[in-house]
């Protein structure tokens, strides 16, 4: 008895599922007429592979070490060791990630295989872990903040639902436009409203604000959709609840701490799993706003398949991507239950 | 009245009868073509259509147009399906990759038609023709005469483009007068072909390459040699001495020059036409010799067949018209672009000798060169323009170039050498 509705699930999200997971321990190109191959773990081999290089600083022939004019001390280039370099085969073509310096004077730097799939991880898990509580808390106050009896509220909520409606790519167009460099409303707002005192920044070209830009951005978009579960939460907390409250005495913190909060844990719940998801599968704002630049500081998990998949015509390396982000997805959520059903 | 009604049934159904059977003498052949919302390119090809259906009563070719950002995708989409139109129009970089996967098949065409092309609008893989394009395209870097005098500059020739170090001293009077925001529109902001397209000539024109062209086998030396390295280095002081913006804005491009916002810019022939109007004094400049000769990127879009065609006859019948001379004049006069011969230039009022763009005509000519004529190409200009957009924001260069000649290495040993003997 496998009604239609199991088959489409099947066709549409089980079998590619799989499929995913096969492709991921194969060498499958886009378009090819290679045969296809199995090649074991090599494609996780290629993402994930670290290693470590402790240096020594450059010295002159007198032995003295030599610094450059800001009297930082020099070092030999990676591209001594990671290549055409037969002692050091186990950091072949790895590339520097990040480093710093121990002791006296050696600096040690890890290295990894595939900078651009780390860098992403990193952004994502980043995003993640500012996006989850700054969506879901400005989402509760935007509902608390709606969930009164005034004349006119409903204007409100359509308003703070809107960008919700509006396609993302719609979005992510108008958010270029006023983050641009010359000609941004940002900019332009922000050095009228200070008399011409604020430098202009470019928001999106600038490696330390480029991620910053995408969450602000992110956040106001998808704001209003957790706003309204939060509010249909609110509304199932008995009035008599906040009437005995009112009666005991309760200060406006302890009606929110003792009464509301209680009464939200399920939405809450679903509001923090349903954001985290969300914000691990980032990927059009980055693809219509950034691609991933200036200098990977916005290159996302999701893109980095898509463009891998479908862009390099690497589909095994796409997938393992995948797979990838749903281990991590699926350990998140894990944690999150256990959280939250550990306590009730 | 049922009788009426009766008669008037029959009467219907003997016209649709006779409508089908006039149809169904000219066999159908299917066209995809990437220009959807661009009406100029697209009735210019309905005009070529209609023309080969009524030349001849034993092929229709139909046409379906995608827009050209969805057009590459909707192809390998259908070559994964299986369901390929007779004709297909293909970038010509790309070319090579689709006929090695099996996409295509090789043409028939009469010589005569190509015996003086140019050389960007054959696409050849194997040894064998699997493409034709009727135009090509040009870059040119583009100025006004007054901007030149104004600067006195040299006014450089194509047997005498500007060298590296006159190039240098024209984008430093540009910036140095002060009259611009920037001395050079490179066009940053068309991201996606135009990087390999627009500047990969001048990393050739350093004497490096994106790939080594003796077998494509490896990037080793090509990408990361000296040349290569220098060229980074030249590429990266654009943008750090203030002469180019690294992130540029759509509209910036489209209308920073003909606004006085730029002294130069680094433009294809197809924008020729609305800066002409612009300004009158427009001049084409070739591309500086960088050491190693001017060089433009060329090859633009052709026509091919897809392999699962049943009708290869009909579709080479319709290719062999498309490329008649005065075919090819057509679609000059109504886009801009650059005729693939010289009899179809001397049709047309822009390229003939004397014509307001005959130095795209001698720029494509002479000093047109090929993206690497290989499958890898669509991975490798991936890599570039990620290598050239990292280094335009300030990376390391050589570390850039490493990186990005590992990863193209890494891609062809992949793909088992993409089948290069």
């Amino acid at each position: 008895m496998i009604s239609p509705g199991f088959g489409l699930i099947v066709f549409f999200i089980i079998l590619p599922f799989l499929s995913a997971i096969i492709l991921s321990f194969t060498n499958q190109r886009l378009i090819s007429p290679n045969p296809t191959e199995y090649v074991g773990l090599a494609n996780y081999k290629q993402l994930l592979s670290v290693g470590v290089l402790t240096l020594d600083p450059k010295r002159n022939s007198n032995g003295a070490v030599v610094r450059d004019k800001n009297g930082a001390l020099k070092y030999p280039r990676l591209r001594n060791f990671t290549r055409n370099n037969p002692q050091y085969p186990h950091i072949k073509g790895m590339r520097e990630l990040f480093s710093w310096n121990v002791g006296d004077n050696q600096r040690t730097y890890i290295l990894a295989r595939d900078v651009v799939f780390i860098k992403a991880v990193i952004n994502t898990l980043l995003f993640v872990l500012i996006v989850a509580p700054g969506q879901g808390g400005l989402a509760l106050c935007l509902a608390l903040l709606i969930n009164q009896k005034l004349r006119g509220i409903n204007i409100y909520r359509a308003i703070y639902f809107m960008p919700v409606v509006v396609s993302i790519v719609v979005v992510s167009l108008l958010w270029r436009f006023i983050y641009d460099y010359e000609s941004g409303l940002l900019n332009n707002l922000l050095s009228s409203l200070t008399f011409g005192a604020f430098e202009s920044v470019n928001w999106i070209g600038d490696t330390d604000f480029a991620l910053g830009s995408i969450i602000v951005m992110s956040i106001w978009q998808a704001v209003g959709f957790h706003m309204v579960i939060w509010l249909s939460g609110l509304q199932t907390i008995p009035p008599s609840l906040y009437e005995a409250a009112r009666i005991e005495g309760a200060s406006k913190w302890q009606t929110f701490r003792y009464v509301t909060w209680p009464g939200l844990r399920n939405t809450a719940v679903l509001v923090f799993v349903v954001i985290t998801m969300q914000a691990f599968a980032l990927f059009t704002q980055i693809d219509v706003m950034t691609n991933g630049g200036p200098l990977d500081s916005t290159q996302s998990i999701v893109f980095q398949a898509v463009e891998r998949g479908y862009g390099k015509q690497d589909i095994s390396g796409g997938s393992a991507i995948s797979v990838l982000l749903f281990v991590m997805v699926l350990c998140i959520s894990l944690l999150q239950r256990w959280l939250t059903q550990g306590r009730s | 009245m049922s009788r009426i009604k009766i008669f008037s049934l029959v009467n219907v159904l003997m016209l649709s009868l006779f409508f089908t059977k006039a149809a169904s003498c000219q066999t159908e052949l299917t066209m995809w073509w990437h220009a959807a919302g661009e009406p100029a390119q697209m009735a210019l090809v309905q005009e070529l259509v209609d023309e080969f259906n009524a030349s001849q009563s034993e092929w229709k070719v139909v046409t379906t147009a995608f827009p050209q950002i969805a057009y590459n995708d909707a192809v390998v989409a259908a070559g994964l399906a299986g369901t390929l139109p007779d004709i297909i129009d293909i970038d010509g970089p790309i070319l090579p990759n689709w006929a090695w996967a099996g996409y295509i098949q090789p043409l028939d065409i009469d010589e005569s038609l190509i015996a003086n092309y140019l050389p960007g609008p054959k696409g050849v893989w194997d040894g064998k023709l699997y493409g034709i394009g009727m135009w090509d395209a040009a870059i040119a870097l583009v100025t006004r005469q007054s901007y030149l005098e104004e600067l006195e500059l040299r006014t450089p020739t194509l047997e005498e483009p500007w060298d590296a170090k006159e190039f240098q001293q024209a984008l430093d009077a540009a910036k140095n007068s002060g009259k611009f925001d920037y001395a050079l529109d490179l066009g940053m902001a068309w991201t996606g072909e135009w990087y390999p397209y627009a500047f990969s000539p001048f990393l050739q024109s350093f004497g490096g390459d994106i790939v080594n062209r003796s077998n494509y086998q490896t990037a080793e030396g090509a990408l990361n040699g000296e040349e290569a390295l220098a060229f980074g280095e030249w590429w990266q002081n654009l943008f750090t001495g203030g002469y180019a913006q690294a992130m540029q804005d759509s509209a910036d491009r489209d209308i920073g020059f003909t606004t006085g916002k730029y002294a130069f810019t680094w433009n294809g022939n197809w924008a020729a036409l609305g800066i002409l109007e612009a300004y009158d004094d427009t001049i084409f400049l070739p591309a500086p010799d960088l050491g190693y000769g001017s060089k433009i990127g060329a090859a633009s879009w052709q026509l091919s067949i897809s392999s699962t065609s049943k009708h290869p006859d009909g579709a080479n019948a319709f290719i062999n018209f498309a490329l008649q001379p005065h075919n090819l004049a057509r679609f000059s006069e109504g886009t801009g672009l650059i005729p693939a011969t010289a009899v179809a230039a001397e049709l047309t009022n822009n390229y003939r000798a004397g014509g307001s763009m005959e130095v795209f005509f001698e720029l494509s000519d002479s000093q047109g060169m090929l993206r690497p004529v290989t499958p890898g190409y669509p991975v490798m200009a991936k890599v570039f323009e990620k290598a050239l957009a990292d280094i335009a924001n300030g990376a390391d260069v050589a570390d850039t170039l490493d990186a990005a000649v590992d990863e193209i290495n890494a891609n062809i040993q992949q793909n088992k050498g993409y089948g290069h003997k």
